[in-house]
């Protein structure tokens, strides 16, 4: 199971982030919101200076590359908890063989 | 006989700041006091309680305590700050465009290549040769 975290902050950005809260999963920049654009989660002049920056949005995709589950939160605040997630990886996609 | 300093006033002023500061610097960090701010509201009923006391206190006994004026200043003061979270709590966090076109279950996730922290790039479709699934998390930046 990959952990991918996207979001328009410069990799910089994101350096410190991942140093200051211990991620380890990659933080991938996409400062131009090109594939948030591309997954229809743009949210237009939302970040400082008019820029567009993502809504936040959490897809699990499978290994064909389906999207097996999304959640598109109403609230800034709320996002998907992990154990809920999991949860949601439980039921859809049990693991029949020992998960990779 | 000298009239006395009226805490309360100063204490309801205090513990709205301190419900604001504490959500921001502390209670964000939690889902379940971030989710639905319930610690700040409970806050926000204390400073209020406060608040209620220290102004009562100076307009029924004047000729005990001070903060007449400072009350209803603070009292006001705390009133447009409670009023500003409640906005950007109710309102202005739920201003979110509706993403009719983001991809539903079932449905192909678009491929792409995007540049790590160390500027390696990363493709999706990669991450899936070698992983039963891949958890996509957009979030907005700008921490």
């Amino acid at each position: 199971m990959a952990v991918v975290a996207i979001t328009v902050d410069t990799n910089e950005e994101s350096r410190k982030l991942c140093a200051s809260e211990g991620y380890t999963f990659p933080f991938l920049s996409d400062p131009k919101a090109e594939v948030i654009s591309r997954y229809g989660i743009l949210h237009p002049r939302a970040g400082p200076d008019d820029h567009d920056i993502a809504r936040p949005a959490e897809f699990l995709v499978d290994a064909s590359g389906i999207v097996r589950w999304v959640n598109l939160t109403n609230d800034v605040r709320v996002r998907a908890r992990p154990e809920n997630v999991l949860k949601v990886i439980d039921t859809l996609m049990p693991a029949t063989a020992p998960a990779r | 006989m000298k009239r006395s300093w009226n805490p309360f006033v100063w204490g309801g002023f205090a513990v709205t700041l301190l419900a604001i500061l504490s959500y921001f610097f502390f209670f964000l960090r939690f889902p379940v006091t971030r989710d639905v701010p319930w610690a700040t509201f409970v806050l926000f009923v204390v400073a209020t309680g406060l608040l209620w006391t220290g102004v009562s206190r100076a307009f029924l006994q004047p000729e005990r305590y001070r903060g007449k004026i400072s009350g209803l200043v603070l009292t006001a003061v705390s009133g447009l700050l409670i009023a500003l979270f409640c906005y950007m709590t109710f309102a202005l966090g739920k201003d979110l465009p509706a993403s009719a076109g983001a991809p539903g279950a079932g449905q192909q996730a678009p491929d792409f290549t995007l540049s790590d922290t160390g500027g390696k790039p990363v493709t999706l479709s990669e991450i899936l040769k070698s992983n039963r699934a891949a958890v996509l998390i957009f979030y907005r930046g700008y921490w």
